[in-house]
């Protein structure tokens, strides 16, 4: 009876041990999921979720605090990597929110009055100039959020599209004719 | 004889070679304009460093290398630039890019030409910098700049393979090449194997090209002295079959090896020119003339096919103009049938790739029959050269799963079209396999934009993070000084603070009465 305790208590001993061990040496800081999200999201940190950037959104996400259509940005596509990675169903986007194509803020730099402001809007840091001296956009790095336009005294800055060069360019999903059985049947295209 | 290995698959279609190989390589005129492309090899645009109206000699620098993967480009004639602007250009897309107009005086005057005279006293630095301002840059067709390929880092290079294999029906540039300037191809050959330092150097040519390997073997014979003894030169006649002439396919030919998949050739010792790049850098190094010309192949429905030697920048039109081109021409295509792809429009100009222009005819090129659903007969997976599983990648790139596609291989592929060749269901399957392939390159490309971003945007939360402590440690230390300075006020003063202040009070005094008195003097 003794023996059996004392082995039951051996046993208790080494395993609190080892989970002790596992507990200090795997240990995880922050919510790993919060990064597997934020990784999906496009990092335009342009706020259309509601959030004040997409690891906010990542964060509320991963709590289930809100769904995950709430990012214009990331396409359908992101909302479906969402809904893989947290096994759910992929939600379409509600009826107000509308997907643009990606551009990039452009100053009109004869209008521009140096007040700083977009500066202070960009969420990227990639509008350059000081205190009435012409600002201009790093469009390298401008991620298209929009947060520049609205505070912005005299209006001159506008979205660009980004178009379609030989650098960007990309071959298209093929499209062919489908068999038609007969001549005279319809024959559709492919996709 | 030596040992030659075989390659997984391959296809035998028509070769379509004899009727360019009847005569021999022909001069063009002078066009009556150059359109040089800016973006003529792999990498980054080259930087215009003339400017419209600027007049320029043959061979002047119009394009200044930009960044580390580019290559230098030249005006091929002499004349006068008339524009630099975006201009339809061969490529697949059919869109527009950077490219300089020159119309020429018809003089043809060279630049002063710096011609080097023993390439061996010279560092592989130094030559590899001449041949990037030369803008050598792959013939073969991916025109890939060939001082990159140089670069070989502490890779001991055994192998250095010449690809004359020439593999794709109807194109014989290099054949004819091969057959009339041999003797420039061993010499150009011999500084490659000089600058990669490699032990030996191997023609792969095909064996449906005996006059090529002949010309080849009595160069190498004739050119004895000035090869480097115990360095052998030999020329391998190879099967045709093809794709034997992908660098890849080739080297497992030649030498056995296979090139891990992602890897790059130098990593197993091997470095693949095309026979065309051997003569450029031969022009290039022993001549001091950078690369302004290429041999191209016109051929397909057009009255006498052949090859000619084109400046760069000569519009297609004015070249298939040469070889006549029947009336019920439908098309051009740049390349060879397997490879190739439709010219967007025929006023396009040739670029350093452009080693075959096919006019295009229904009788030639029937329009494909109707593409039927894929019945995994897998007759693609035994035709396919890399090895690879066709009908999976293509079953993932139709239906957008570019993970998979990648999991097999996909990048591996290296776009024959020998399973589109054979597909009993006629499906465009590399058409899939590129379009898959620029998909997940874009998105390669967004993830790093997007990553970019996030520690931009952590950054900025950072910064602002810093500049408000900042403040609020400067209000702080404000605070503390106005409450010190109060502190101060309400302590009684020493004898020696009294008594400065009571000089203070009577120099004040003593202002005040100075004043008074010069305003009287004043009023009197």
């Amino acid at each position: 009876m003794l023996s059996a305790l004392l082995v039951m208590a051996a046993i208790a001993g080494v395993l609190g041990a080892v989970l002790g061990f596992a507990a200090i040496k795997f240990h995880t800081e922050g919510n790993p999921l919060v990064d597997k999200i934020d990784a999906i999201l496009p990092q335009t940190q342009c706020g259309q979720c509601g959030f004040p950037g997409c690891k906010p959104y990542a964060t509320a996400i991963a709590s289930g605090e809100v769904t995950i259509n709430k990012c214009p940005p990331g396409g359908e596509e992101g909302i479906q990597k969402l809904a893989d990675l947290l096994g759910v169903d992929p939600i379409p986007f509600g009826s107000d929110t509308q997907t643009k194509p990606k551009s990039v803020a452009i100053i009109d730099e004869n209008t521009c009055i140096g007040c700083t402001l977009c500066i202070q809007a960009c969420p990227v840091d990639a509008i350059v100039g000081a205190a009435k001296q012409m600002h201009t956009v790093i469009a390298a790095e401008c991620t298209g959020c929009e947060l520049c336009i609205a505070p912005c005294p005299v209006d001159c800055i506008s979205m660009e599209v980004i178009e379609e060069k030989i650098t960007n360019w990309k071959w298209k999903y093929p499209v062919y004719a489908l068999t038609s059985i007969e001549p005279a049947s319809t024959a559709g295209a492919a996709q | 004889m030596k040992k030659l290995y075989h390659f997984h698959g391959g296809i035998h279609p028509p070769s379509n070679k004899a009727q360019s190989t009847q005569l021999d390589i022909a001069r063009t005129p002078l066009p009556s304009k150059l359109i040089v492309p800016l973006h003529q090899h792999a990498g980054e645009t080259a930087k215009p460093v003339v400017h419209a109206g600027e007049h320029v000699l043959k061979g002047q620098l119009i394009g200044m290398p930009d960044g580390f993967v580019s290559s230098a480009v030249h005006a091929p004639t002499s004349g006068s630039i008339s524009a630099i602007d975006m201009q339809l250009i061969a490529h697949p897309s059919g869109l527009p890019n950077l490219c300089a107009t020159l119309i020429p005086d018809g003089k043809d005057e060279w630049v002063e030409r710096k011609p080097i005279a023993n390439y061996r006293s010279h560092s592989t630095a130094e030559l590899q910098q001449l041949l990037r301002m030369a803008g050598v840059v792959g013939l073969g067709g991916a025109a890939f700049p060939s001082d990159i390929k140089l670069r070989t880092g502490k890779q001991k290079i055994t192998t250095l393979i010449l690809n004359g294999a020439e593999c794709e029906p109807y194109i014989t540039c290099d054949d004819m090449l091969m057959r009339e300037r041999a003797a420039e191809v061993v010499q150009g050959a011999e500084m490659l194997r000089f600058m990669l330092d490699a032990d030996h150097v191997l023609y792969g040519v095909e064996d449906n090209k005996p006059e090529a390997i002949s010309a080849l073997q009595q160069a190498i014979t004739a050119s004895v002295p000035i090869l480097q003894q115990n360095k052998r030169h030999e020329v391998v006649a190879i099967p045709t079959i093809y794709p034997g002439g992908s660098a890849k396919q080739l080297i497992r030919v030649l030498t056995g090896l296979e090139v891990p998949s992602g890897k790059l050739p130098t990593e197993i010792g091997v470095q693949c020119f095309n026979v065309a790049t051997a003569c450029s850098v031969y022009r290039a190094l022993a001549h001091g003339e950078p690369l302004l010309s290429r041999i191209v192949t016109i051929t397909g429905n057009v009255r006498q096919a052949r090859n000619y030697e084109a400046l760069i920048g000569t519009p297609i039109g004015e070249l298939v103009e040469l070889s006549c081109t029947l009336p019920d021409t439908n098309g051009y295509i740049m390349g060879g049938p397997m490879m190739g792809f439709s010219l967007p429009a025929v006023h396009v100009p040739m670029v350093k790739a452009t080693n075959c222009i096919i006019a295009a005819s229904e009788h030639l090129f029937p329009p494909p029959p109707p593409v039927m659903p894929c019945i995994r007969c897998t007759r693609c997976v035994e035709v396919c050269p890399a090895d690879l599983q066709p009908q999976d990648l293509y079953w993932f790139a139709q239906s957008r799963e570019f993970g998979r596609a990648q999991a097999f291989s996909l990048f591996d592929c290296i776009e024959c079209g020998a399973c589109s060749y054979v597909c009993p269901s006629h499906i465009p399957l590399v058409q899939f396999y590129r379009f898959a392939k620029s998909e997940i390159r874009a998105r390669e490309h967004d993830k790093q934009l997007a990553d970019q971003a996030r520690e931009r945007h952590e950054y900025h939360e950072q910064r602002i993070e810093r500049e408000k402590q900042e403040k609020s440690e400067k209000l702080k230390a404000k605070e503390k000084a106005a409450q010190t300075a109060k502190l101060a006020c309400s302590q009684p003063l020493t004898s020696q603070q009294q008594a400065e202040q009571a000089g203070l009070e009577a120099s004040r005094a003593h202002i005040r009465e100075l004043a008074q008195s010069s305003v009287e003097h004043a009023k009197d």
